[in-house]
């Protein structure tokens, strides 16, 4: 660690290796964040032009039954998706570090690849793998003779997207854990042998409660992802537009607010209401995981 | 992300796990049918670019019909709406790696400032960037587009590149894989010679600091590479679009009613097309990026 009294020069070296970061930061990052708090307290009407309204677009947003069905629907698809991407992502990870597989090296990176596939690919095409036209999933239905499954309805639209983000992603998370596990000192692994514990022993009492950082981090990013889902469900939309309207997630219904309402004000007070919280859940699965601990 | 960090990190990530254990043929077989779910959808992709319009419609998807079209549909990308798609994969490659390159020097440089340097208010700063890890980027998009569109950025390549210079989960990694790969006692030795704190950084601490410049680099390149929301406020002329929102534009043109269904084989072929890049250098790199995630990625 460094010393805590510092000679002037050092300090002065030490502000400007983080100056550079420090400026983009605040122009890309703080500068945005403050003018969309600062746009959300306007509003523009055809008589008047721009007027402060104070709170008024947050009482409107939170009272905006469009937006709450929206935030409830990346909820239950956090929900439905994310436990089911973990644990994937878990099981690989412990596969791969139990050292009982043959070929390990080519399964792992085949599983990962996914996550080099940009979503607007990963979209597009099971989008084509579900429709009904030359999807392969129509196809073997058909020659099999069953009534092929109605991928991009209503019904199954929720888990269609799931399985994309999930197929993206369990590769990622299994990294980021089998990175973990590769860290785990192996006196533990010694101490758990010379108790007695066996392979499911030690991943239960030895491996998980190494984990734990690492699946927080991946469980916080999980949060962020879900909740500002976009790229998908936009793809989707063109080939299911009746199921997919323009509020379908919180960031689909800002981004046709800003861009095919002009409504700027309302859509900065719902970017920023969005940001609030997905800062919120990440806070409490933080909290709820922290706590456990001790 | 407020947990101190209290790492003792291995920089390396060989330690065997499982020593003598006993390969299990049930395990993978397991593991192989997973990877025949990941791998499937890249193989009917593949399949898919080597068909004709026709045969994409009446063959089986999951396997290739007699006419072995992939060089023609290869062509016919290239060459639709007078080589856009060439100029996409270009303007993605520069997007993508301009941004990369600096937000991994930005990391660097500030991960190891914040880790090295025991500066007035090092702390409180660190605690901005490490709470900022959780605001949304499509959050911020909107009024980023309006800034831009006031100060003539919007448009532009710059509108793509400066947003995406900002990644402060990078500098939380860079900080934390810096406080361990360079030892304190190695900068006082250059420090006694003399040397300046740039010239120390730029010849020592860069090269002890690769696996993790080479980890943010990678995950800033993928993250700019597939970026589709804010290319998609920012650009609206075709000849600056990244390919993914290039391919987004031509599968909606597939989709329209009346579309003509020829489009849908330069969907599918240019998708092929734009995933070969990254998946190359993922596989040409992965020594570096397995183990800058592994030394300094997943510590809190």
């Amino acid at each position: 660690m460094t010393s805590t009294r510092t000679a002037p020069r050092r300090q002065a070296a030490g502000h400007l290796f983080i100056a550079p970061f420090m400026i983009v930061f605040v122009a890309m990052l703080v500068v945005p964040l403050a003018y969309a708090g600062y746009l959300s307290l306007f509003r523009e009407q055809l008589i008047g032009g721009t007027t402060f309204v104070g709170l008024d677009n947050y009482v409107r947003a939170l009272t905006d039954e469009r937006l709450l069905g929206g935030v409830l629907r990346v909820a239950e698809f956090f929900l439905l998706q994310v436990p089911l991407m973990l644990l994937l992502g878990l099981l690989f990870a412990l596969a791969l570090d139990s050292g009982m597989l043959w070929l390990s090296r080519f399964i792992r990176l085949g599983i990962f690849v996914p996550y080099a596939v940009p979503s607007v690919v990963a979209a597009l095409m099971w989008g084509y793998l579900y429709g009904p036209e030359f999807g392969p999933i129509a196809q073997l239905a058909g020659t099999l003779g069953l009534p092929a499954p109605d991928l991009l309805g209503g019904d199954l639209m929720l888990g269609s997207l799931a399985n994309i983000v999930t197929w993206e992603f369990a590769g990622y998370n299994m990294i980021i854990l089998y990175a973990a596990l590769r860290a785990v000192p192996a006196e533990l692994y010694e101490a758990a042998a010379v108790d007695g514990a066996g392979a499911w022993r030690t991943a239960w009492s030895v491996k998980l409660p190494a984990l734990r950082p690492a699946l927080l981090m991946a469980l916080i990013f999980s949060v962020i992802g879900s909740f500002q889902l976009f790229n998908e469900p936009q793809l989707m939309q063109r080939l299911a537009p009746s199921v997919i309207d323009s509020a379908y997630t919180p960031n689909l219904y800002a981004y046709s607010l800003a861009f095919t309402s002009q409504d700027l004000n309302y859509a900065a007070a719902v970017s920023f209401l969005l940001g609030l919280v997905i800062v919120a859940v990440s806070y409490t699965v933080q909290l709820a995981l922290t706590r456990r601990r001790t | 992300m407020t947990t101190t960090v209290t790492t003792t990190v291995t920089t390396t990530v060989t330690a065997p796990a499982a020593p003598g254990r006993r390969r299990s043929p049930l395990l993978t077989l397991g593991m192989l049918a997973f990877l025949v779910y990941f791998l499937l959808p890249l193989f009917w992709l593949l399949v898919a670019a080597t068909k004709t319009t026709g045969d994409l419609f009446s063959s089986f998807g999951l396997w290739f019909a007699d006419d072995f079209a992939l060089a023609g549909n290869i062509g016919d990308v290239f060459a639709a709406e007078d080589g856009v798609y060439g100029r996409w994969l270009l303007n993605t490659a520069l997007y993508a790696v301009v941004s990369a390159g600096g937000a991994a020097l930005l990391c660097a440089l500030g991960g190891y400032g914040f880790a090295k340097f025991g500066f007035r208010g090092n702390r409180a700063l660190f605690g901005l960037v490490l709470g900022a890890i959780m605001v949304p980027s499509t959050a911020l998009a909107i009024p980023t587009y309006l800034i831009f569109a006031q100060v003539g950025l919007v448009n532009t390549p710059w509108a793509i590149i400066l947003p995406s210079l900002v990644n402060p989960f990078g500098l939380y990694l860079m900080r934390v894989y810096a406080e361990d790969a360079v030892p304190d006692d190695i900068l006082e030795a250059a420090r006694i010679d003399g040397a300046g704190e740039l010239r120390i950084f730029w010849q020592v601490v860069m090269r002890l600091l690769a696996p993790g410049f080479v980890t943010v680099l990678l995950f800033t390149l993928v993250a700019t590479w597939n970026n589709y929301f804010l290319p998609l406020i920012m650009l609206s002329n075709p000849s600056l679009y990244p390919v993914t929102v290039g391919l987004a534009n031509w599968a909606g043109q597939a989709t329209v009613a009346g579309g003509s269904g020829d489009v849908i084989p330069l969907v599918v072929t240019g998708s092929l097309l734009s995933i070969i890049p990254l998946v190359v250098a993922f596989l040409l790199l992965q020594r570096y990026w397995q183990s800058g995630l592994a030394a300094g990625g997943v510590k809190q």
